[in-house]
């Protein structure tokens, strides 16, 4: 695969060289930044901090049509999903929570809407150099390059742009603007390499995850659950902007006679979300729920696929209302063992 | 099973024939139905305990036992209790109108396992729908089992399913079936009580013996804890988990309790695996 240098001065032209796909990159829109689709003409940057909703809607859309049908009709139509897309600037977290995720879309019976979008996503990431202060990506086996899902990884030099392809996708996109850049003869590697252990310094926050998987069973009824739960709103903004969570629910929505069968996110911090129609609701309390959360992340999922299915990005930190943190969580956990 | 290769389109059946089983505002009505594409029939195949997916659309689906056993025909049952929107839905249907099926989902009782011994079915309410495969199967296949006994209660005597298959049987000899009710009501010729306490009464042997028992939470609680005074192993005891479903395969993540998705690694639990889950009894 090829390692290869573009100064930033070809950045324009390369971002042209996109423009003709249905390319996506952060933006900023009010105080956040989002993935919006590049219009013509625009050159996105690379400067930023992490994106507040991850990208996992290229895969897995906040709401998924499963198929449209007429209302009394019994015809059903499913939908096709050919759309190549490219995302720029994707996260190594990011990228790493799309493939967590593919085990359980895989598991048993393919998930045909995850698996199509799959295929036609391409996926460009950016090296972290300056990682957010909730970040703790390498305590899950992550880190700032780590290259798992991703096509491409761009890494910031200051006067070049470095660029790996990592799988045949990327190789094939890199070639298409082969011309914009140079070969890197290994210095291009070498400074990626200091960067990557300087940005892995500045990373704060850490939380040593050996024996919590095992352990957490037993931790079931220890009143940590209800310490750690006591101030959460039920608002599900932690699992809603976590790029791993993946439960969904489905719902039938009519316009006129047309109507769809769609699947969206749901979370599993909400009441509705375990309520038997009877009434009786096998998880009560939020103490039950986030218990849920952290065992589902950090023992049901590694039990199943042997991964933790958590990335540390840090926006479940970041962006609860009431400072509920899962590495204080954690550390409270491991303190209980 | 699909024939479209997406696991979440659900086929096209018409339901054949209605009844009611129970009056009231949470009635349960019985639908019997066959898939329209002859394909579809060949290929379904279900096992007792399994459940399926059927629904209206535009209106959703619900997870629903399949109340018959595979020996019964090339066609489905589904027992109904009218509960919310979409049970509401599937409960205007008569026999012509089409409904929506995918499925099977789920284990299933592992009743080849239990030939040769004592099978002993303790039912609650709607709870018998997942139990009226098991004993149409051994009804089917009686010279492989040693004995059926079953017994099945509900509030009141309207509030019994399948009465007039149970009152054929009670005539049998070699399958005893003992139905009771919660409060005594004028001409009721079978038992009054509720259905753990009718189980202690029959003081049913554990030797080589499965016991099987579906129904509302509270009534498993109290039929475990007194087959264990009856002196049944873990081993020796089945029920089933009932968790809100929307997939029914393993993605939407709903159903889980503990460490295992209800829709896959249930309903079916023996209680030797099931007393470890936590959440399970919550
Ligand atoms: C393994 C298993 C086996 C079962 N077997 C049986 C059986 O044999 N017989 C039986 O009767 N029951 C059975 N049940 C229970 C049955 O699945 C539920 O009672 C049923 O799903 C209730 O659906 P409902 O729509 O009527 O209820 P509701 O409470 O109305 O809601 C169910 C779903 O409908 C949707 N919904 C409801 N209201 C609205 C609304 N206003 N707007 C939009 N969406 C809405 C929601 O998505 C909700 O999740 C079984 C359950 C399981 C898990
Ligand atoms: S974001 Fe915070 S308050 Fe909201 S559900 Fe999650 S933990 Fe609770
Ligand atoms: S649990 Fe929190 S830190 Fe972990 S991946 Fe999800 S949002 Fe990021
Ligand atoms: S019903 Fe979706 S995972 Fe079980």
């Amino acid at each position: 695969m090829s390692a290869m240098l573009l100064n930033k001065e070809k950045w324009p032209e390369f971002i042209g060289k996109l423009a003709g796909k249905n390319l996506w990159a952060p933006q900023a829109e009010g105080d956040a930044m989002h993935f919006a689709q590049v219009k013509e003409g625009e050159t996105p940057g690379l400067d930023f901090g992490n994106t507040r909703v991850p990208p996992k809607k290229f895969i897995f859309p906040q709401t998924e049509t499963m198929y449209r049908f007429q209302l009394g009709g019994t015809n059903i139509e499913e939908p096709v999903i050919d759309d190549e897309v490219v995302v720029l600037g994707i996260r190594p977290c990011d990228a790493r929570a799309n493939k967590i995720i593919e085990k359980l879309f895989k598991w048993d019976v393919d998930d045909p809407y995850f698996l199509a979008r799959q295929e036609k996503v391409t996926l460009i990431g950016l090296t972290c150099t300056e990682p957010g202060l909730n970040c703790f990506c390498p305590s899950v086996g992550g880190g700032p390059a780590s290259t798992d899902g991703l096509d491409i990884l761009i890494t910031d030099l200051g006067e070049n742009y470095y660029l790996e392809a990592l799988t045949n996708k990327g190789e094939k996109l890199l070639g298409e603007a082969g011309d914009l850049m140079v070969e890197d003869k290994g210095d291009g590697a070498k400074a990626k390499e200091k960067l990557v252990a300087a940005a892995e310094k500045k990373i704060n926050r850490t939380v040593d995850t050996k024996g919590i998987p095992e352990g957490l069973p037993g931790l079931w009824e220890d009143p940590l659950w209800k310490r750690v739960s006591a101030s959460c709103l039920g608002c599900g903004t932690c699992t809603y902007l976590c790029p791993t969570c993946h439960c969904f629910d489905i719902q039938d929505e009519i316009e006129g006679f047309d109507a769809r069968r769609c699947r969206m996110w749901d979370s599993c911090m909400f009441e509705e979300y375990t309520l038997h129609t009877s009434g009786h609701n096998p998880r009560p309390t939020r103490r039950e729920r986030t218990r849920n959360r952290i065992n589902h992340k950090y023992n049901y999922y590694v039990d199943k696929f042997d991964v933790i299915a958590c990335v540390g990005c840090g926006r479940c930190i970041n962006l609860c209302p009431v400072n509920i943190d899962i590495v204080e969580i954690l550390r409270q956990v491991k303190e209980a063992l | 099973m699909t024939t479209t290769g997406n696991p979440y389109i659900p086929h096209l059946a018409t339901v054949e024939e209605t009844w009611y089983e129970t009056g009231g505002e949470r009635c349960i009505k019985t639908f019997k139905v066959v898939f329209d594409e002859e394909k579809v029939r060949e290929a379904w195949s279900h096992r007792p305990g399994q459940c399926a997916m059927i629904g209206v659309l535009g209106e959703g689906e619900s997870m629903i036992s399949i109340s018959c056993s595979p020996t019964e025909g090339k066609f489905l049952r589904f027992s109904v209790m009218r509960m919310g929107k979409v049970t509401q839905a599937l409960h205007q249907l008569e026999a012509g109108d089409k409904m929506m099926v995918r499925g099977p989902y789920g284990n299933s009782f592992p009743i080849e396992d239990w030939q040769g011994k004592q099978i002993l079915t303790i039912g609650g309410g709607i709870g018998q729908a997942p139990l009226r495969p098991i004993v149409e199967f051994v009804k089917a296949n009686r010279d492989k089992y040693a004995g059926l006994t079953m017994i099945y209660g509900a509030r009141t005597s309207g509030d019994l399913c399948f009465k007039g298959e149970f009152e054929e049987m009670s005539k049998s000899d070699d399958l005893s079936c003992h139905l009771t009710i919660d409060v005594e009501e004028e001409e009721w010729e079978h038992n009054v009580g509720f259905v753990p306490q009718m189980l202690l009464d029959l003081n049913p042997s554990p030797e080589n013996t499965i016991a099987i028992t579906c129904g509302p939470p509270i009534m498993i609680r109290f039929v475990l804890e007194n087959l264990k005074k009856l002196g049944f192993e873990d081993e020796q005891i089945y029920t089933t988990l009932e968790n809100r479903m929307k997939c029914g395969i393993g993605k939407c993540g709903r159903c889980n309790a503990g460490n295992m998705y209800v829709c896959k690694d249930g309903p079916v639990f023996c209680y030797a695996v099931l007393k470890d889950i936590p959440e399970a009894f919550a």
